[in-house]
């Protein structure tokens, strides 16, 4: 069963320029919208720090002036009395430059003695400290914070003028909310900055991508070279993208293969029954020709799954089947099952590993692998000849799995191109086999990060064998 | 045998009905997963034969689990075009006992079906095996033949088991591959051909009535008579 066609789409083709999305959508537009916010925030935070740093402060230094002035005034009466004070006050109104100090004295009946305010201000008691009052000062009405103190029957007034000071917080907010709106503007500014150099980075990724959909495969993402989070993103786009492009070429292969080589036998396969259809003269005949039809189908079935398995082990998916075995047991097996093949063929077929070599892999894989590398050996080995299968760990975390025959070897050319999909050395042609017991030992090795190597067995030596090296990691 | 057949193809089925047919068993064919899991749920069946991938909703493997989830233990052959070891491996948790890739040689299908349909019941357990003047100990672990101890080497004697246990049944190489190595794959080679040789050659040394018999087209067969 098939699912139903997606209906068609009429939008077109996308171009090689990307569009930016709409502004309400953008990421970049929100992650500006964020920065304007955070930074907006730092800099509330950091003026209302100087607000209060100063504005306050300069408030408690004006509080601190009037308290140490009254209670120097309270002292002179104690040690001089009235004369003193009032003394004491004219040369404080005379000596003020800034001319902000208030000072009134007056008597129990409020007649005024001494000082620079007009008369006692409405609504202030004797004993209010720090009163925030309006009074006449100098002709001018202002706001003013004032002490009051009874000493023995005298009235005293202490205070300052607060008009510049107003004039000051005034110029201080002013400057305050200057500095939140040019703050606010420059947030803006790096806002849209961000929001161009996100877009910027994004795009090669982006147009590669655009490319990629319109069917060009060999294109990659090109990197920065600052090894940053987008160069990141970048290099992992690549290498996935490697990972298809093997993946179509594995694909192609076997399309090719199949094309070629599969067909070669179903051509076979159906001149056999056709000329038994034609030309058999009894049923012996025909019988003998379907048999031989049979047969030829057959082969096309096992070459088929043999395709698929090497496909299966280049697609990589089994990589998640993955688990820990007992290699020395697994090549026993393998060993076991191939030496009556070579006792047959008078060859002597040995193992040389030692027990519980363990590694992690697809067992099934690499036993198929091995049995095909075995397979090889047999038939290639004339009678008498050796077989050594072996395992070597190697260094950190490696097995060499080995098989060495005294056999005819293989030239260099041949080497190269053997573990291709059904290359079959000139020597080799008369011999049964798909040509694929290679390829399928190559597709698992890659499945497992390994390698495959072709060498001779004895250099130097005629005939030379052939050692083929399988080089997989004992750990995934 | 009276086996049930569920596939929609209908040349396969006509060719698999046909040749079990003539291999003396009973079959009923249906095309769909539905009817499929109907009949084999209400009436008596020795073997259900299931393609893998059924039309109308209820696949082979949906089949079997919902069977198996009744406590019917009707033995299950799966026939699929699926080979990936994964699909297999699906099938027979699924439930399913056999497991056949498409395309297979009648005389593959059939051979599976009557070691299927034959198997030993389990709670009579046998500890000897006995094919004419062969005998077999399981406990013991040996092979006579006409009273003499025949040495043969474990794997041997697991693939002499696995013979006779289906004495007078065809046992295919695959078979053999699959029950007595465990391997699920295809070698691509006859080399389990040289092992029943050889263990021909150490049974019949010094007798003159062969008791392993080559099929042709099929496999393997132990009996008394040739």
């Amino acid at each position: 069963m098939t699912a139903p066609a997606p209906p068609a789409r009429n939008r077109p083709l996308p171009g090689l320029r990307p569009a930016l999305p709409r502004l309400l959508q953008s990421a970049g537009l929100r992650f500006a919208v964020l920065f304007t916010l955070v930074f907006a925030l730092g800099t509330v935070v950091l003026v209302a720090v100087l607000w209060i740093a100063t504005a306050a402060s300069i408030d408690r230094q004006l509080l601190a002036a009037i308290r140490a002035d009254a209670v120097a005034l309270a002292e002179r009466w104690r040690t001089g009395g009235e004369s003193a004070l009032i003394d004491a006050i004219e040369e404080r109104i005379a000596t003020d430059s800034t001319n902000q100090a208030l000072y009134l004295l007056t008597d129990r009946q409020g007649v005024k003695l001494a000082g620079n305010l007009g008369a006692w201000p409405e609504g202030v008691e004797i004993g209010a400290s720090f009163q925030r009052t309006s009074i006449v000062h100098e002709g001018v009405a202002a706001d003013a914070r004032i002490i009051t103190r009874d000493l023995g029957g005298l009235r005293l007034l202490v205070g300052r003028d607060e008009a510049e000071r107003v004039q000051l917080r005034l110029l201080l907010t002013e400057g305050v909310v200057w500095s939140l709106g040019a703050s606010l503007v420059i947030a803006l500014m790096g806002a849209a900055l961000i929001r161009q150099a996100l877009v910027n980075r994004l795009d090669p990724a982006l147009r590669t991508a655009m490319q990629i959909a319109a069917g060009d495969l060999a294109r990659r993402v090109p990197l920065s070279g600052r090894g940053d989070e987008f160069d990141r993103l970048a290099e992992t786009m690549n290498a996935m993208l490697d990972r298809i492009e093997a993946l179509m070429q594995g694909i192609k292969g076997v399309s090719d293969a199949i094309a070629h080589d599969l067909r070669t036998p179903i051509a076979r396969a159906r001149s056999k029954l056709e000329a038994g259809l034609a030309h058999a003269r009894d049923e012996g005949e025909l019988r003998a020709a379907m048999e031989e039809g049979i047969a030829d189908l057959d082969q096309v079935s096992r070459i088929f799954q043999a395709l698929l398995r090497i496909a299966e082990a280049e697609a990589g998916a089994r990589r998640a089947a993955f688990a820990p075995f007992d290699l020395t047991e697994m090549l026993q097996d393998a060993a076991e099952f191939y030496s009556v093949a070579a006792e047959a063929r008078d060859q002597q077929l040995t193992l040389e590993a030692r027990p519980g070599l363990r590694m992690v892999g697809d067992r099934d894989l690499l036993l198929q692998a091995v049995m095909n590398l075995l397979d090889n050996a047999v038939k290639f080995t004339p009678e008498g000849g050796r077989i050594v299968l072996a395992a070597q760990p190697q260094g950190e975390g490696w097995v060499e799995v080995t098989v060495a025959d005294s056999g005819p070897g293989l030239a260099p050319a041949d080497r190269a191109r053997a573990g291709e999909r059904f290359f079959r050395a000139d020597a080799s042609r008369n011999t049964p086999g798909s040509g694929l017991g290679l390829s399928l030992v190559r597709a698992v090795a890659a499945l497992h990060r390994g390698s495959l190597e072709l060498a001779d067995a004895k250099p130097g030596a005629d005939p030379p064998g052939l050692l083929v090296r399988l080089r997989l990691p004992r750990a995934s | 045998m009276r086996i049930l057949l569920v596939e929609d193809d209908a040349e396969v089925a006509r060719f698999v009905k046909k040749g079990l047919q003539e291999a003396g068993h009973t079959v009923e064919h249906v095309t769909n997963g539905r009817d499929g899991l109907f009949l084999a749920a209400s009436e008596p069946f020795d073997l259900l034969v299931l393609d893998r991938m059924l039309p109308g909703g209820v696949d082979g493997v949906r089949l079997v689990e919902t069977l198996r989830g009744q406590g019917n233990r009707t033995p299950v052959l799966f026939l699929s075009a699926l080979s990936a070891v994964d699909e297999r491996v699906k099938g027979l948790k699924a439930g399913g006992d056999d497991y056949l890739v498409k395309p297979f040689a009648f005389a593959e299908l059939l051979a599976r079906v009557e070691a299927l349909g034959r198997r030993p019941s389990v709670d009579a357990p046998v500890t000897k095996l006995r094919v004419a003047d062969l005998e077999l100990d399981l406990l013991a672990r040996t092979v006579t033949r006409a009273g003499k101890k025949i040495d043969v080497q474990p794997r041997e004697f697991r693939l002499l088991e696995h013979l006779m246990r289906h004495a007078g049944q065809v046992v295919t190489r695959t078979m053999l591959l699959e029950k007595v190595w465990d391997y699920h794959f295809d070698p691509q080679t006859n080399v389990i051909d040289v092992h029943v040789s050889r263990l021909r050659q150490k049974l019949d040394r010094g007798f003159d009535k062969p008791l392993i018999h080559t099929v042709r087209n099929a496999g393997y067969m132990i009996r008394a008579e040739p």
